[in-house]
């Protein structure tokens, strides 16, 4: 029996989730609607007449102190009505608890009862059809994932309620496998095969795997095992991905001729990744010798370092930027729980300890014609914003840090950069807990969620027609709770020793995860008819390769299995044995008794062969010097509240209060700071022991408002940002790993990419900044990921996002009792600035401002840098520092104000005393110059010549005083330039984003 | 002097289990064991073995239902191991005279299983809700609250102001009734409630009072005080530098002291 079960709010509740659409709909499209409702629906299928009754009498799925619950259609007193349900397969949380909930109270033999939301908006307002289909299209549904349905009140009145749907996904068992021949094609064919199927093979590749079939051994193996001689689409799948870029790294690891025209030099690289990243941290390494804290760096799911005898941390960042362009809320949801399993995935597994994202958007007020095919930035920003929201706050994570950066061409692919970081005991029952290994006999089990056709073959749009019963694969929703089920589950496991080695399930499903523990024990002999599925009609290659989330495989010793399924089984935490790891070289796969595919572990993971790329530099060519000086008397508070509100400075705290910060309790630096609690930190400080006041130091550096100048200058400069904000609140230089995130616009040069060279020659250049810069500090990279293709394209049009690296450091402190933030503490205290300040506005927010593309980029001079963070590090820790800020994003000028602003209260500055490079700059060069390795600080009274001691020889000066006054005053030498109200200043910086 | 043996169950969601143990230790309890619900159901762990229970923060189900709905379906109706059902264990304990804890998610599972505010001696019997906050978000932010000195509450005995972080989408109360309204009042079944720091007064206005709670209702307890649930995370300033302007030299009464408000009250009541 099928029934829908209404939950209408009794009258004495207000709908404060109708008020908050209305607002939107008012807000982001500009039709003005009086108000809304909603209506929350639960469609039932598989349960009796009798249990539909006692859904009422026992009150089962509603609150009789809010609802009132109809299985006839409640809906009255509307001008429109929306129903928005779910499309088949695509994951229904609310369905999902709804389902489980019915079956404890009926017991658990009601298996076939199913539950499936939707939800009904009842608008009033006067507006017409295309109006409302506007409303249901571009705000409360999303078609790729979710249907809608539109009745006026005259439609309704003539027939109330809307059709019934049950979302089930319709498909037939099948263990059906098709050969693939690919001898005797010709290079166009294997290259339209290649094509076809979304295989991303290169005509190389496809040339490599021809080839492996062709050899003698291989085909006497493939009749021993009744295999036929050429791939099953089982194998070729599973090459495809294995090889993809997006596993392989192909472009990071190819071998690059690089041309730099502005030197004339010519080079070969033999992998960027090797030379530049791995090479670094192998140097640092070698030189830290018995100090280095690394563990274990690139070749597990996440970086561990050390952080104390007892404890290790581990770091991973990945992308989720596609399927956030597609769904953003599903596809950021899914972004964060799915870098969770990184940590989790890591050693023998960590607890996940702190999250911290960085986005990167259109402007939000984008108001030209959108190209076709993209959400609106806005929409795109508030489904990101609570898809991270949801996926860290209900699993429990807190998010402690972050940033958003916003530019125009972030239209055409949106950043989502979800980092978390975990903690493992140091070792576990006698072995480290950053160790792991498969052996050959262990069980290969597979725990969590179950598999559907999620995500195959990625975000594109497979070929498949699609019918009324096909489930939405194109885009996933994550399931935090039945992750973190399975999360207290391992965690479990892990302790009592249950497992040898673990990982997760991301891209490219259990080809991937199996395929990757089996290179530890030497092979694998898997069986797909024992996975279980969501639903039927998968084909064993969609089984191996599905990307359904929330899943991680593990390798299990015989003697530990059936404590393992018990275990998993009491925590209502599903665990399937897939088959077992082996030794015998081969990566097997079965469905039942049959082999569907068979393929050398050699030939899989290191049969491809290695990519070829051109790179060619030419700088772009700027204005050198634009001097500008807008400071007039009279304009100049004006212009530093214009600066405050712009995008990329003004506040956050609209998206931070909505992330959940301080869950698990060990918050010392929150990401809001100040005697209001609205002042910018630079970093955040957690104590991943409560019991210890050890702590861990988070930061992030990201300037791709730099790329377009030049790339080595921006990686160069999110290196320092990050290390600058670390050690602005007390991070220590020393004990100190980075992590690097890589996401380009493609740099392969093709007819319809014909600047592919040059955006290779700009990945070249970070890199190599990136390998100076990480050596002058001492600061290895010990993970990283890339994302190489983040372009739109349409038609004639195409967006590349600019060159962005997101460079997140984690340091250890001995004591979060010595952290500083950045507010001002107390009037009458001195304000340092430290560092030197040049005519470096090239790419700044001051002359985005101004709208002037020129001048030159900050330059980071890493030696006095490294001396001066080293010695900022021992003045707090010696408790001289009672504030201090890093400059960054608008320079002196904002950095003042945002001190300022989290004291609340004022001072006084002098730019004459400012340390400068050239004498002739102006007072807004000064003010606003990004130039790097910069700070403020205040002291506590007495301690200046202690201070200046610790800095001697370093560029530092006394520029001023905090005052009682709330009020900033900006002068020059005796000459007073400007002054402003701290509260004025607080308003321009909190009203942009203050939604 | 009883023993006070504390037990924090989590599982489903509920993810501030390590922090309020932490917490309870700091705040004296002898021993703190943490217990998955389904080790309940398994009967691994009994409630009757200890004096102190406590349901702590989190997302039960993903707040899916409601918050903590599907949580209160599943305590009313697991049936353990052994065949009984495990909600026996609950009315059990509560009638026993010991002590109940339940913080933010925990106190929405208290109010959702009926257990608070259980007035006019009807306890698992749902008369309030706690719902989404007027804003229609979740927030984390500190908020200044009174206790109510004349409340028969045995957590907040001693105590007269606390300074502690919300997190939460769902914490305004809504009751069955304009009338259980004023009977919490008369009752004095309010034992926190969120306040304009300067007057000391409750408020109704954001974001001072953070979901717009009637009264400023921050947290009830029951008719004899050993049951608490509030919406505040006391565990989340288990540590000076956990304040928020620390770095300021701000100090304040942490929230391990309401925690040993009930733990006092054990003590001296030798319930064990």
């Amino acid at each position: 029996m099928l029934v829908k079960l209404e939950l209408g709010l009794l009258s004495r509740v207000e709908d404060v989730q109708g008020k908050k659409f209305a607002a939107k709909i008012r807000n982001e499209l500009d039709i003005a609607v009086r108000e809304v409702r909603t209506i929350n629906c639960y469609t039932i299928s598989g349960i009796t007449g009798k249990q539909q009754q006692e859904i009422l009498t026992r009150q089962i799925l509603f609150d009789p102190v809010l609802h009132k619950p109809s299985y006839s259609p409640l809906a009255t007193d509307f001008d429109w009505i929306i129903e928005v349900g779910f499309r088949p397969g695509v994951t229904d949380n609310e369905g999902r608890t709804a389902t489980q909930t019915l079956r404890t109270v009926f017991g658990s033999k009601n298996d076939k009862i199913q539950v499936y939301t939707s939800r009904q908006f009842l608008i009033n307002g006067d507006m017409d059809r295309r109006q409302a289909e506007h409303i249901a299209r571009d705000l409360l549904a999303n078609e790729l994932i979710e249907r809608f349905d539109i009745k006026n009140i005259r439609e309704w009145n003539n027939q109330p309620g809307f059709e019934l749907v049950e979302p089930r996904v319709t498909g037939k068992a099948s263990d059906y496998v098709e050969t693939i021949t690919l001898e005797n094609l010709s290079d166009e064919e294997l290259m339209v095969l290649s094509r076809e199927k979304v295989l991303a093979l290169s005509l190389e590749e496809m040339h490599t795997i021809r080839d492996y079939y062709q050899n003698h051994r291989v085909k006497k193996l493939r009749k021993e095992l009744g295999l036929p001689l050429q791939p099953t689409d089982v194998e070729l799948e599973c090459l495809a991905q294995t090889w993809s870029e997006h596993c392989k790294h192909k472009i990071f690891n190819a071998r690059i001729d690089y041309h730099n025209k502005e030197t004339g030099n010519r080079r070969t690289i033999e992998s960027l990744f090797n030379t530049c990243i791995a090479g670094s941290t192998a140097d640092i390494r070698r030189q830290k010798g018995k100090d280095d804290f690394c563990r274990s760096v690139f070749k597990d799911n996440a970086g561990v370092i050390k952080f104390d005898e007892d404890l290790d941390v581990c770091i991973k960042v990945e992308t989720h930027n596609s399927p956030s362009a597609l769904d953003p809320y599903g596809g950021a949801l899914t972004g964060i729980v799915g870098v969770n399993r990184d940590p989790m995935g890591t050693g023998l597994g960590a607890n996940l300890l702190c999250n911290t994202d960085v986005f990167c958007f259109a402007s939000p007020f984008y108001d030209k014609p959108l190209p076709p095919r993209l959400l609106h930035p806005r929409r795109v920003m508030e489904g990101v914003r609570e898809g991270v929201e949801h996926g860290g706050n209900k699993s429990g994570i807190p998010t402690v840090n972050g940033a958003v950066v916003f530019e125009e061409r972030y239209l055409g692919k949106p950043l989502v950069f979800c980092g978390t970081i975990g903690t493992m005991p140091a070792m576990i029952h006698g072995r480290p807990g950053y160790e792991k290994q498969a052996m050959p006999g262990d069980f290969i089990v597979m725990t969590g969620g179950r598999i559907g056709k999620d995500g195959i073959h990625g975000a594109t749009f497979s070929s498949e027609e699609l019918h009324e019963g096909s489930p939405a694969t194109a885009v996933q929703i994550g399931d935090p709770i039945t992750q973190r089920k399975m999360y207290d589950f391992i965690m479990r496991a892990r302790d009592l020793g249950l497992y040898s080695a673990i990982t997760d399930n991301g891209a490219g499903g259990l080809s991937s995860s199996v395929g990757e523990m089996a290179e530890d024990s030497g092979g694998c002999d898997l069986d797909l008819s024992l996975a279980p599925l969501k639903y039927d009609g998968l084909s064993p290659w969609e089984i191996l390769l599905s990307e359904a989330q929330e899943r991680m495989t593990l390798a299990v010793p015989g003697e530990k299995i059936d404590q393992f399924l018990d275990l998993a089984g009491e925590m209502d935490v599903e665990a399937s044995i897939l088959g077992k790891f082996a030794r015998d070289g081969m990566f097997r796969v079965r469905y039942g008794e049959r082999v569907v595919a068979c393929l050398d572990m050699e030939f899989l993971h290191n049969g491809l062969s290695r990519m070829k790329l051109e790179a060619v530099w030419e700088r772009p060519q700027f204005e050198k010097e634009k001097k500008t000086d807008l400071i007039q008397p009279g304009n100049g508070a004006e212009f530093l509240g214009k600066m405050l509100s712009r995008l990329n400075i003004c506040s956050r705290e609209y998206i931070i209060r909505q992330y959940d910060h301080e869950v698990q309790g060990g918050s010392v630096i929150k990401p809001l700071v100040g005697v209001l609690g609205d002042g910018p930190a630079d970093a955040a400080v957690v104590r991943p022991d409560l019991e210890k006041n050890r702590g861990l130091v988070i930061s992030n550096g990201i300037c791709p408002k730099f790329s377009d100048y030049d790339a080595y200058w921006m990686m160069a400069n999110a290196i320092d940002e990050a290390i600058r904000n670390n050690v602005a609140v007390g991070g220590n230089i020393s004990h100190m790993a980075g992590v690097d995130n890589f996401c380009w616009c493609d740099p392969v040069v093709s007819p319809r990419n014909p600047d592919g060279r040059y955006k290779l020659a700009q990945l070249v250049r970070a890199n190599e900044a990136l390998a100076h810069f990480c050596r002058a500090f001492g600061v290895p990279c010990v993970s990283g990921k890339d994302s190489m293709k983040n372009d739109y394209v349409f038609g004639d049009t195409r967006i590349s996002i600019p060159p962005t690296v997101l460079y997140s450091i984690i340091s250890v402190i001995e004591d979060v009792n010595c952290c500083v933030t950045s507010d001002f503490k107390l009037p009458e205290e001195d304000i340092y600035i430290l560092g030197l300040t040049c005519r470096e506005l090239g790419g700044s927010e001051y002359f985005s401002e101004l709208g002037i593309t020129a001048g030159e980029v900050p330059q980071v001079n890493p030696v006095p840098a490294r001396q001066r963070y080293k010695s900022l590090s021992q003045s707090i820790k010696k408790g001289l520092v009672t504030s201090c800020h890093d400059l960054s994003d608008g320079g002196l000028g904002v950095a003042l104000a945002e001190m300022a602003i989290g004291g609340r209260i004022g001072a006084v500055i002098d730019l004459n005393k400012m340390p400068v490079a050239e004498k002739d700059m102006s007072w807004a060069e000064i003010l606003y110059s990004e130039s790097a390795s910069r700070f403020l600080v205040t002291l506590k009274p007495g301690c200046a010549d202690e201070f200046e001691s610790i800095f001697k020889g370093g560029h530092l000066a006394r520029i001023g005083r905090t005052t009682a006054k709330a009020e900033l005053v900006v002068q020059a030498g005796r000459d007073l330039l400007f002054n402003s109200s701290v509260d004025e200043l607080a308003v321009a910086w909190k009203k942009t984003l203050d939604w | 002097m009883a023993k006070v043996n504390a037990l924090v169950v989590t599982g489903y969601g509920t993810n501030c289990e390590r922090e309020t143990a932490h917490a309870t230790r700091l705040a004296g309890a002898d021993n703190v064991d943490i217990c998955f619900f389904s080790d309940l159901v398994a009967g691994k762990k009994k409630l009757n073995d200890y004096n102190f229970l406590i349901f702590p923060g989190g997302f039960l189900d993903g707040d899916d239902l409601g918050a903590a709905q599907a949580a209160a379906l599943r305590w009313r109706y697991s049936i353990t191991r052994d065949g009984t059902m495990l909600i026996d264990q609950l009315v059990e304990f509560y009638k026993s005279g010991k002590i109940i804890l339940g913080i933010c998610n925990g106190f929405q599972l208290l109010v959702k299983l009926g257990l608070l505010p259980g007035a006019e001696g009807k306890p698992f019997e749902r008369q309030v809700s706690l719902t989404y906050n007027d804003s229609a978000r979740f927030e984390d932010r500190w908020v200044h609250l009174r206790t109510n000195p004349d409340s028969p509450c045995v957590f907040t005995t001693g105590l007269d102001y606390i300074y502690l972080p919300v997190r939460h989408g769902e914490g305004k109360l809504v009751t069955i009734s304009d009338e259980l309204l004023t009977l919490l009042e008369q009752k004095q079944l309010i034992t926190l409630q969120y306040i304009d720091p300067r007057t000391k007064e409750p408020t109704q206005e954001y974001p001072m009072n953070p979901n717009g709670s009637p009264l400023g209702i921050a947290a009830l307890c029951d008719s004899s005080g050993r049951v608490m649930g509030l919406m505040p995370h006391p565990e989340a300033f288990n540590h000076p530098t956990n304040h928020p302007a620390w770095t300021r030299g701000a100090r304040s009464t942490s929230g391990i002291e309401l925690i040993s408000g009930g733990i006092r009250f054990l003590r001296e009541s030798g319930l064990e």
